[in-house]
C-alpha cells in the first residue's frame, strides 16, 4: 500500500518538476514556476521517508541538517559574479551523490547482478565520478585556485581517450562478471581520474560550454540512478537536467563557433601573444578620448547600446553602467543592453549581473535580435568585451574566432570602448575594432571611467 | 531485459524529448536560473539517498548514503533558494521605477 502511495507521490513530483521547467520560458511565470518545482521536491521527500527499507532515520535527518547548514548560506551569499562557481560545485555534489549511490548499490546486489543493472551502475559511478572531480577541477578554475591557462601536455588527448576506452571496457567486462568488485573499485577510480584529466587542457574562456557539459553529464548519472533504483521521478529529472545542460553546451559551442571535439581536445586560448611590433603599431593608429569627450558623443546621441563583457563584471561597473544610462535616457536617449551568449562566464550570466544591478529585463536584448540595430545606432558603447566585438571573426579566415557569430558594434555610427589598456582579450587576439576611425577609446579602469563619463554629462 | 527496464527506457526517452521541447523555449536572458533550477531538481537523488541512508544494511552503505544525503541536500535547499534569488532580480521597467 505504501509502496503504491509513494510511486503516486513520484508521479506528482514529476509533473510538477516539468510545470516549474515550463514556467521559466518567461520571466513573470518563473518564481512561481520554481516554486511548483520545490512543492514536487517536497512531496517526493517526504513520501520517500515512509519507505519500507528505511528503519532509522538519524543519519537522513543529520545528513540533511548538514546539507542545509551548508546549502544555505551558499545561498544567500554567494555573490551573483560567482555564480558559476555555485553551480560547477553543485554539478559535483549531485555527481558525488549518484556515484556513492551507486557505489552502495553494487555493494547491496553483490555478487549476481543482473547485466542491466550492472549496467546502470557502471555508467553511474563512472559519470558520477567523472563529473564529481571534473566539476571540482572547473570550480577552481573558476575560483582560479587553479589556472586558467589550459594545461597541455604531449600525448595528452590519447591518454584521455585511451583511459576513458579502459573504463568503459571494464564497464562491459563488470555486466558479464559482476562479481569482481576489484575492477568496479578500479572504474570508479579510473573515472575520478578522468574527470581531472579532461578538465585540465580547457581554458578559462572554454568554461561556458564545460559546466553545461558537466550539467549534462550530472544529468544522466542521476538518470543512470533512477535506472539502478526503478525509480521513474529519478529518471525523468535525470533526462531533463542531461537535455538541459545538453543543450546549453550546444548553445555555448554555436556561440563560439567550436565544435564539442574542439572545446575539449582543442585546449584553446593558449594562441601566442601578439608580437610587441604589433602591439605598437596597434597603439599609434587608436583614436584615444578622455570620459569628457565619451561624455560629449553620448550627449548628443539619440540612441545608445551597451554591450557589457566579462571585463565589466570584474571591474564592478555594472551599477555605475546602470547610473550612466539612466542619466543618457533622462536626456531622451534611448538605452539597450547588447547581451552575447558568452558574455559572462555561464550560460545567461551577464542577464542575472545586470538583473542584479537593477538594470530591467526588457532592455536586456540577446544577439540575434539586437544585431540589426547596431547600424541605426549613434553610439555603442563597450565595456569590458573583446572578442565577441573583433570583425575579424567576420573578414579575417586566419583569426582563431574566423566564424564566430559576433555583436556588430563597429556598424554604428560611433563605438566608445572602455578597456584597461591595449592587452589583447581572453582568447589573446587582437581587436580590429579599436583601430576603426569612428571608434574612441577610453583607458582606465571601467567603474571609474564610467562614474567620470556620469559627472561630465552632468556637467554639459 | 525485464519490463521494468523496458519502460525506464521509454521513459527516459519520452522525458528527454519533452525537456528539449520545454528547455528550447526557455529565453538565454534565463539560462542561469535554468541551470540552477534543473540542478536543484535534479537533486531529487536525494530520495535515493535517503534510502541508502536510513536502511541500515552494513556500516558502509550508511556512510556513504550519508554522505549522499548531505551532497543532495545542499544542491536542493541551496539550489531552489538561489534560483529564486536570482528570479527575484529579474523586474521590468515599470517595477523597477
Amino acid at each position: 500500500m505504501t509502496k503504491y502511495f509513494i510511486d503516486l507521490v513520484y508521479l506528482a513530483a514529476s509533473f510538477l518538476f516539468i510545470l516549474g521547467l515550463k514556467g521559466l520560458s518567461s520571466p513573470e511565470k518563473a518564481r512561481r514556476g520554481i516554486l511548483y518545482a520545490e512543492v514536487g521536491m517536497f512531496l517526493a521527500v517526504v513520501g520517500t521517508l515512509l519507505h519500507k527499507d528505511i528503519i532509522s532515520y538519524e543519519w537522513i535527518l543529520a545528513g540533511m541538517l548538514l546539507g542545509s547548514a551548508i546549502g544555505v548560506p551558499m545561498a544567500l551569499f554567494m555573490p551573483m559574479t560567482a555564480m558559476p562557481q555555485r553551480i560547477a560545485l553543485s554539478h559535483a555534489f549531485g555527481a558525488l551523490a549518484a556515484a556513492l549511490v551507486g557505489v552502495a548499490k553494487y555493494y547491496h546486489y553483490a555478487p549476481n547482478i543482473p547485466p542491466y543493472i550492472m549496467a546502470a551502475l557502471a555508467f553511474e559511478v563512472l559519470f558520477g565520478a567523472l563529473t564529481f572531480t571534473g566539476s571540482l577541477m572547473a570550480f577552481g578554475k573558476l575560483q582560479e585556485l587553479i589556472t586558467g591557462i589550459p594545461i597541455v601536455y604531449k600525448g595528452q588527448n590519447v591518454m584521455n581517450i585511451s583511459l576513458f576506452g579502459i573504463a568503459a571496457v571494464i564497464g562491459i567486462y563488470l555486466v558479464m562478471n559482476p562479481a569482481n568488485s576489484v575492477l568496479f573499485v578500479t572504474l570508479f577510480v579510473i573515472s575520478l581520474v578522468l574527470g581531472v584529466l579532461f578538465i585540465l587542457p580547457i581554458g578559462g574562456a572554454d568554461m561556458p560550454t564545460v559546466i553545461s557539459l558537466l550539467n549534462s553529464y550530472a544529468g544522466l548519472a542521476g538518470a543512470a540512478t533512477g535506472f539502478v533504483l526503478h525509480n521513474n521521478v529519478l529518471i525523468i529529472a535525470g533526462a531533463l537536467d542531461g537535455t538541459s545542460g545538453f543543450l546549453l553546451s550546444v548553445i555555448m559551442c554555436k556561440a563560439m563557433n567550436r565544435s564539442f571535439a574542439n572545446v575539449i581536445f582543442g585546449a584553446f586560448g593558449q594562441v601566442a601573444a601578439p608580437t610587441p611590433e604589433a602591439a605598437v603599431k596597434q597603439q599609434a593608429t587608436v583614436r584615444s578620448g578622455s570620459p569628457a569627450d565619451a561624455a560629449k558623443i553620448f550627449k548628443d546621441a539619440k540612441s545608445v547600446i551597451v554591450v557589457p563583457g566579462y571585463g565589466m563584471a570584474v571591474a564592478q561597473a555594472q551599477h555605475v553602467v546602470r547610473e550612466l544610462a539612466e542619466l543618457m535616457e533622462k536626456n531622451g536617449t534611448t538605452v539597450k543592453y547588447a547581451i552575447h551568449p558568452v558574455a559572462g562566464r555561464m550560460p545567461g550570466h551577464m542577464n542575472v549581473l545586470l538583473a542584479e544591478a537593477n538594470v530591467p529585463y526588457d532592455q536586456l536584448l540577446d544577439m540575434d535580435d539586437i544585431n540589426p540595430e547596431f547600424e541605426h545606432t549613434d553610439v555603442s558603447l563597450v565595456i569590458g568585451a573583446n572578442d565577441v566585438v573583433n570583425p575579424a571573426a567576420k573578414t579575417d579566415p586566419s583569426s582563431p574566432i574566423y566564424g564566430m557569430p559576433i555583436l556588430d558594434v563597429e556598424k554604428s555610427k560611433t563605438v566608445i570602448v572602455l578597456k584597461r589598456s591595449m592587452n589583447p582579450g581572453f582568447a589573446g587576439i587582437d581587436n580590429a575594432l579599436f583601430i576603426q576611425p569612428n571608434t574612441l577609446m577610453v583607458f582606465g579602469d571601467a567603474k571609474g571611467t564610467l562614474s567620470k563619463i556620469s559627472e561630465e554629462i552632468k556637467k554639459l | 531485459m525485464s519490463s521494468e527496464v523496458e519502460i525506464g527506457l521509454y521513459v527516459f526517452m519520452l522525458a528527454g524529448f519533452l525537456g528539449f521541447e520545454v528547455i528550447s523555449r526557455v529565453p538565454p536572458l534565463l539560462h542561469t536560473p535554468l541551470m540552477s533550477g534543473t540542478n536543484a531538481i535534479s537533486g531529487i537523488s536525494l530520495v535515493g539517498s535517503i534510502v541508502v541512508a536510513g536502511a541500515h544494511e552494513t556500516t558502509l552503505s550508511t556512510i556513504l548514503g550519508f554522505i549522499a544525503v548531505t551532497a543532495a541536500s545542499i544542491n536542493v535547499v541551496g539550489g531552489f533558494m538561489i534560483t529564486d534569488r536570482m528570479l527575484k532580480m529579474f523586474r521590468k521597467r515599470q517595477e523597477v521605477k
